[in-house]
């Protein structure tokens, strides 16, 4: 009974502020952290832990073994090495090249973007003319509007710049402009006005105010928005799907997803290159958790 | 530093009004937005309203013939692709509800003091990053309904696991399911973003007033993290609309034509040639994105600022 009971009230603690921590750990306090975090712990590695474990293990085990689908460590022995090799060379080394064109497609498409981005976000926050509503309006429904596939792919082709790696670079920029414009222009609005009228007064034009006073003082937003645009162009499947398509500029994962329909016997290889396109990511996640946290979570308060 | 460097250029009257004209126009060129608005208008707008004029055609590789409204019709008479229109309405409005209830309880769990609660934001937030066709292929995997991990753990309980993605009648929730799995973790982030930053004083002040954790829950929580609830609500259900990459990598539309969405009917036209039907896909989905969403954010927002 006092046991329940007691079981009971630490539940319905609920939530309370990391303020409470300061609190004197009392019974009831000890057990709504330590009950309710080791129920929490142990879901989360049930719910998220094991599919990664399980791409890693499927990874890691002979083609005979990973047809089973079992989460079990490799019985016959770690093959991790090998299949990572045997991966590479499939189809003359198509996951490397594949790497290197999704490596050029992220890079240069975040590059537009950003430069693009912040002169469009940062005169729209400076500067009231008539035109901010049009841009304004233009914002939200690149946001909003799904792309048009097949009359995109019409426009391309009359500019020449279907299925060639620069129209795909700049379709991803075109595509990530809205989401950068929103969070440059939110970021604008907090350096002072002084500043610019400072470099103004030093005699800067408006190239120099921007790419020399302005620009530096972006750097968070910056790397914000090029860690979660880089996620972002690096996962996508659709627009390669539609824009890219074809061996020549094969990205990560069109490879992934052709490599499925090819090689259905040998899932270990399958699942090495899952784990392979799951590393960059990982690696940025746990270099730049906090901009990608402040680049996702932008709009939450204000709406 | 500007104090300093003020007091010498004020004095003289002249540089002063200049720097007005300067600081108002001159400064902040119009021409910034050109880079951008080009590629804008080039590779976005014209595609867009070109949509609308070849929605009404019928489209080859060769030529266009214009039909009229015959495009809409068969998309909303051919039972295949009225299907993929309520399977899309089915699909985005469980995969939002299910982000925003299941997002907010993990917030309020992962706001408080519990064990490792950077592990579990950490944990839970990492899906978001990984690539959605991995994902939907180590769950279509997962869900093999024979040798599948999910089913043969069922099994060890007793439980006859269900034919996740090859019967018809589940296939559409059981991606769904998945979706929420992989996307749940930014609906938490942006939830906590919003508790986070509600005044303690609120909770403070429910205390003194004998509130209970429900009642804080109820009557402050909820209410102030509306800014949060509106954007978890707006971006889950304008990337539900547009939904294609998961189900296309998990069941291409199958078993059947029975997890169809207006996305992965887009695709499936282009790919056999119908391009006219498949660009009156795009606006039918622009049409629906636009009617649910613009609506809806004038609501949420609208709602925010008289309370």
């Amino acid at each position: 009974m006092t046991l329940t009971r007691t079981l009971t009230t630490a539940d319905s603690n609920g939530k309370r502020a990391p303020r409470a921590d300061r609190r004197p750990l009392t019974f009831r306090r000890f057990m709504r952290k330590y009950f309710v975090g080791i129920i929490a712990i142990i879901a989360s590695v049930v719910v998220f832990i094991v599919p990664f474990a399980f791409i890693f293990l499927m990874a890691a085990k002979t083609p005979q073994e990973a047809s089973l689908f079992e989460f079990s460590l490799p019985q016959q022995g770690w093959m991790l090495w090998e299949n990572l090799i045997t991966v590479l060379q499939t189809r003359d080394y198509i996951i490397l090249r594949a790497f290197v064109n999704s490596t050029v497609l992220t890079v240069a498409s975040v590059v537009i973007m950003v430069v693009f981005a912040a002169m469009v976000g940062y005169v729209l926050q400076r500067r009231k003319s008539r035109w901010n509503h049009l841009v304004n309006f233009f914002v939200l429904a690149g946001l909003i509007v799904p792309p048009a596939v097949v009359p995109t792919i019409w426009v391309m082709q009359g500019l020449g710049i279907f299925k060639t790696m620069p129209g795909m670079i700049l379709i991803e920029a075109t595509f990530g402009l809205s989401f950068c414009i929103l969070l440059f222009r939110a970021f604008v609005s907090t350096i002072p006005r002084e500043l610019d009228e400072a470099a103004i007064i030093d005699g800067a034009g408006p190239m120099r105010l921007f790419f020399t006073v302005v620009l530096p003082l972006l750097k968070p937003v910056v790397i914000t928005v090029i860690v979660v645009q880089a996620v972002a162009v690096f996962n996508d499947f659709t627009g390669p799907l539609y824009f890219l398509p074809g061996e020549a500029n094969a990205t990560v994962q069109l490879t992934l997803y052709n490599f499925q329909s090819q090689n259905l016997s040998q899932w270990n290889l399958l699942f090495m290159d899952i784990l392979l396109i799951t590393i960059p990511p990982l690696i940025l996640y746990i270099f730049f958790n906090r901009q990608i946290v402040a680049g996702m979570t932008s709009g939450a308060v204000k709406g | 530093m500007t104090k300093l460097d003020a007091p010498p250029s004020a004095p003289p009257a002249p540089p002063q009004k200049k720097r007005a004209y300067h600081g108002s126009k001159g400064m902040y060129p119009l021409w910034f937005y050109i880079p951008s608005g080009v590629l804008y208008v080039i590779l976005f707008a014209v595609p867009t309203f070109a949509s609308f004029y070849f929605s009404l055609t019928r489209w080859t590789l060769f030529d266009t013939t214009f039909i009229g409204l015959q495009n809409f019709e068969t998309f909303l008479t051919e039972p295949q692709l009225y299907q993929s229109l309520i399977n899309t309405f089915i699909y985005a409005f469980l995969t939002s509800g299910a982000k925003v209830v299941l997002g907010l309880l993990l917030a309020v769990l992962l706001t408080g003091a519990i064990l490792g609660r950077g592990y579990l934001r950490a944990t839970i937030f990492f899906p978001v990053l990984v690539s959605t066709i991995g994902v939907g292929i180590t769950f279509k995997v997962l869900m093999d309904p024979f040798d599948g991990l999910i089913n043969k753990t069922l099994e060890t309980f007793g439980i006859n696991g269900p034919e996740w993605l090859t019967n018809p009648a589940l296939a559409l929730y059981s991606v769904a399911l998945v979706d929420v799995w992989k996307g749940v973790g930014i609906a938490t982030l942006i939830f906590i973003a919003g508790i986070v930053a509600i005044p303690q004083e609120y909770y403070e002040a429910a205390k003194v007033d004998g509130a209970g954790a429900w009642k804080n829950f109820r009557h402050i929580t909820v209410p102030l993290v509306r800014p949060a609830t509106a954007t978890v609500i707006l971006l889950s259900l304008i990337g539900g609309l547009r939904s294609f990459e998961l189900i296309w990598a998990m069941t291409r539309g199958g078993p059947g034509f029975s997890s169809d969405v207006v996305a992965s009917v887009i695709y499936k036209q282009y790919q056999a040639g119908f391009y006219g039907l498949s660009t009156a896909g795009n606006v039918i989905l622009f049409v629906v994105v636009a009617a649910i969403v613009i609506p809806l954010q004038y609501v949420l927002t609208r709602r925010q600022v008289e309370s």
